[in-house]
């Protein structure tokens, strides 16, 4: 059951923490912001347009991993019965479609001068496209059952089968398409472009990434506290 | 000071692409913040509770 | 063993019957098919480029049609606790509704398909890779929707969610079996049919356990 000696931990472990991430988050994104307007050059061949690059790519890396964390959250909550799994997971998804959604329309305005349309259905954009459904189902699924403890469950399956099939999707979406924009820097060996680009977006990656985090904590200690009201509540106490 | 809103041709691209992000991330983070606040301030009339 | 054929085989009775969903589904998957055409015109050499994809997707939402009654009829009126309480294991259960789901959908889609591809004029040589594909693929169409299906099971109207699950997972199948389609008219193997068989094999085989965990789930065990 959701006992309440956990989730003590936790809020007394993420109080301090919560001010120091947004706080670092606030300098990476400022610090990146910066350098991707001021400092880095336009590109030879996208010209200032690849400026936009500093915010989608930060944006589809945290989507990504948002998942893989919902994920994990997912397993734990299954295997351990942890009582902030289910919390952490569900907390998590709504994040993770606002980035992923972002990733979609900078990646769309990103293509319209490169490619000249604003939707390609190139292999990244469309493997975006279906993790944002991912993510909208499982959203759907917590808010449609009813039984808390039965909606955690359930949605912790949702997520691991879609875990296991993500690879698969993006795989087939890959094979499926011949179109293949290059300038991905995790997609080939290593950084294909100059150092003077990689800077800021490893800057504003981590800043994205701080971000996430921040906002994360923040939702599962509203979700604490809002458990601990209700339960409160039901038991008899009126604040 | 023009040229650099210009962005060399593609402002109305890499403009509303950083906008959009702003107004997204900022919605997020204000949606966030405004939950949070609510449920703390339920949560610190709770007898027992020591303002966490 | 006999209770596993039993099974599918009365889940295959009550699919057919009136209101059991099977025609219901190929009902819809002439209606939509038909509605296509009247959508992007009639000209066939178009209608004949896009009509593996269009069959694919028509298939697909035509078998997630009657999904959503997979376990919810008899979860309903109690009939599913008792079959869970009986001498095949949940994950035997689930198989064998999988089973009965493919025979009374999947199979006569695919063969309802054949009939379809003629009024999309598909090139004659496009039929065999039409047909295979979703033979082999609709199995898995109704395998991971008997997963998505068992974990809606106890929402009111499950139905209405039901797509949007599913539909990411089906991506796989839609793109290799109408990749099938497309490699063999341009006389080409671009490698869809063992993958297409792969992903279809991955996706029977281990279905049943997450639906499985899924039932558990909603039975409360």
């Amino acid at each position: 059951m959701f006992e309440f000696a956990n989730p003590k931990r936790f809020m007394d472990v993420s109080r301090p923490l919560v001010p120091w991430i947004g706080g670092i988050a606030a300098i990476c994104l400022a610090v990146g912001c910066y350098f991707a307007l001021f400092v880095v050059p336009p590109e030879r061949l996208q010209g200032d347009t690849v400026r936009i690059m500093y915010v989608h790519v930060p944006a589809a890396w945290v989507s990504m991993m948002t998942y893989g964390l919902m994920a994990l959250a997912s397993l734990f909550a299954l295997v351990n019965r942890h009582p902030l799994a289910d919390i952490a997971a569900r907390e998590a998804a709504p994040l993770g479609a606002v980035f992923t959604a972002l990733a979609l329309i900078t990646g769309s305005i990103w293509g319209k001068p490169t490619w000249g349309t604003y939707w390609v259905w190139d292999a990244r954009l469309t493997s975006f496209l279906l993790l944002l459904f991912l993510y909208l189902g499982y959203i759907a699924l917590w808010n449609a059952i009813d039984d808390e403890i039965r909606a955690a469950r359930a949605a912790a399956v949702l997520a691991l089968v879609g875990a296991v099939n993500l690879p698969i999707i993006v795989f087939s979406v890959e094979w499926w398409n011949t179109l293949h924009q290059g300038e991905s820097i995790m997609r080939r060996g290593g950084p294909s472009i100059a150092q003077i680009f990689l800077w800021p977006l490893f800057i504003m990656a981590a800043g994205y990434t701080l971000l996430f985090l921040t906002l994360w904590v923040l939702r599962i200690r509203t979700a604490i506290m809002t458990r601990a009201v209700r339960m409160r509540m039901s038991a008899g106490f009126a604040p | 000071m023009t040229q650099f809103l210009d962005m060399g041709g593609y402002a109305p691209f890499v403009w509303s692409a950083y906008g959009v992000t702003v107004l997204g991330l900022g919605a997020a983070i204000i949606i966030t913040l405004r939950a949070y606040a609510r449920a703390k301030a339920m949560f610190v009339k709770l007898p027992d509770r020591k303002p966490q | 063993m006999l209770s596993f054929i039993a099974l599918v085989a009365r889940d295959a009775r009550l699919a057919t019957r009136a209101g059991g969903g099977a025609f219901l589904a190929l009902a819809f998957f002439g209606a939509a098919t038909t509605l296509v055409p009247l959508g992007i015109g009639a000209d066939p050499r178009l209608l004949g480029k896009v009509a593996a994809g269009i069959i694919w997707v028509c298939a697909a939402l035509a078998a997630l049609l009657s999904l959503d009654r997979l376990f919810q009829a008899d979860f309903e009126d109690g009939s599913l606790e008792l079959i869970v309480m009986g001498p095949l294991s949940v994950e035997a259960i689930t198989l064998a509704k999988i089973l009965a789901h493919w025979l009374t959908t999947g199979l006569p889609l695919t063969l309802l398909a054949a009939l379809v591809a003629l009024l999309f004029d598909l090139p004659v040589r496009g039929y065999g890779a039409l047909a295979g594909g979703l033979a082999i693929g609709t199995p898995a169409i109704s395998a991971i929707g008997a997963v998505c299906a068992s974990l809606t099971l106890s929402i009111r109207r499950g139905g209405l969610i039901l797509p949007l699950l599913v539909m990411p997972l089906l991506a796989p199948v839609i793109i290799f079996g109408s990749g099938l389609v497309g490699a063999t008219l341009d006389g080409l193997h671009n490698g869809a049919l063992p993958l297409l068989a792969a992903f279809s094999f991955a996706a029977v085989l281990l279905s049943p356990f997450a639906a499985a965990a899924g039932l558990r789930i909603n039975l409360g065990s």
